[in-house]
């Protein structure tokens, strides 16, 4: 016998399966995005060449990385957070549907730390 | 299983194509589409940090033909999701919902987003910057 009551037993079983935690996310992660990605676009439009040099002359600036690491971080979680949505809306069998959130999510983090290293690795030094 | 498939909602042929929904359908697109540029940047990122040969490789690849034609997609795809997003956040703190608010600003974001993308490729293509 459960000494949860018969509410908290059933909280968070609906068809969503969670309450607004991922709509919560995708709009703070957007909010952020906002002078995030402006910043990192207009910079790099900014630049006298896009050459090899003067990219990363650029980006090996302190503050340069920092936000660049920030703005990488948060779009891949933005748009993990979005792929994530199509992927249960239009896989409809439940094992693939499983599998593919599961590939998702090991893709996310593999290209989201390439991007972050690679900041690193410049704002560091090779 | 149901005896017979029952009729399934929404019923996308019974309804007028208009601004909401092409708009709609083209956020999520535009997401996708960017969701795809994410691995684009990545491997910029990854080949600007991996050295000048690496990294004039992938602007090679980046800025041929077909790249400035994803290039530009993207482009698009940006200030549309960007446009539309904030139209979306504007929502969602209750504002811009009477129809004349919905369609300006549906206006707004998709002529936005085509005017900034000829900009900035015009001004691209007017310095050169791009070779």
């Amino acid at each position: 016998m459960s000494l949860r009551s018969p509410l908290g037993q059933v909280l968070g079983l609906g068809s969503a399966k969670d309450g607004t935690a991922h709509w919560w996310a995708q709009r703070l992660s957007a909010v952020a995005l906002v002078p995030l990605s402006l910043w990192f676009f207009f910079s790099l439009l900014a630049l006298p060449t896009l050459s090899y040099g003067s990219v990363r002359a650029w980006l090996a600036q302190p503050l340069c990385a920092f936000l660049a690491v920030l703005f990488v971080l948060v779009l891949t979680y933005h748009s993990y957070l979005g792929t994530m949505v199509v992927v249960e809306d239009y896989v409809h069998s439940a094992s693939t549907k499983l599998i593919s959130l599961l590939l998702l999510r090991f893709l996310y983090v593999l290209v989201g730390g390439a991007c972050i290293f690679s900041v690193l690795r410049i704002a560091f030094g090779s | 299983m149901p005896l017979r498939a029952r009729p399934i909602s929404p019923h996308l042929q019974v309804y007028r194509w208009q601004m909401g929904n092409t708009l709609s359908i083209l956020h999520r697109l535009t997401g996708i589409a960017l969701a795809i540029g994410l691995f684009a940047l990545c491997y910029w990122l990854v080949s600007l940090a991996g050295g000048a040969t690496c990294y004039l490789a992938a602007t090679r690849l980046l800025a041929s033909p077909s790249g400035l034609l994803v290039l530009i997609g993207w482009t698009f795809a940006f200030f549309f999701h960007l446009l539309n997003g904030v139209r979306h956040l504007l929502w969602d703190v209750g504002r811009g919902f009477e129809v004349r608010e919905r369609t300006a600003s549906g206006w707004l974001v998709a002529l936005g987003a085509v005017g900034l993308t000829i900009g900035i490729w015009g001004m691209l293509w007017h310095f050169r910057a791009v070779s």
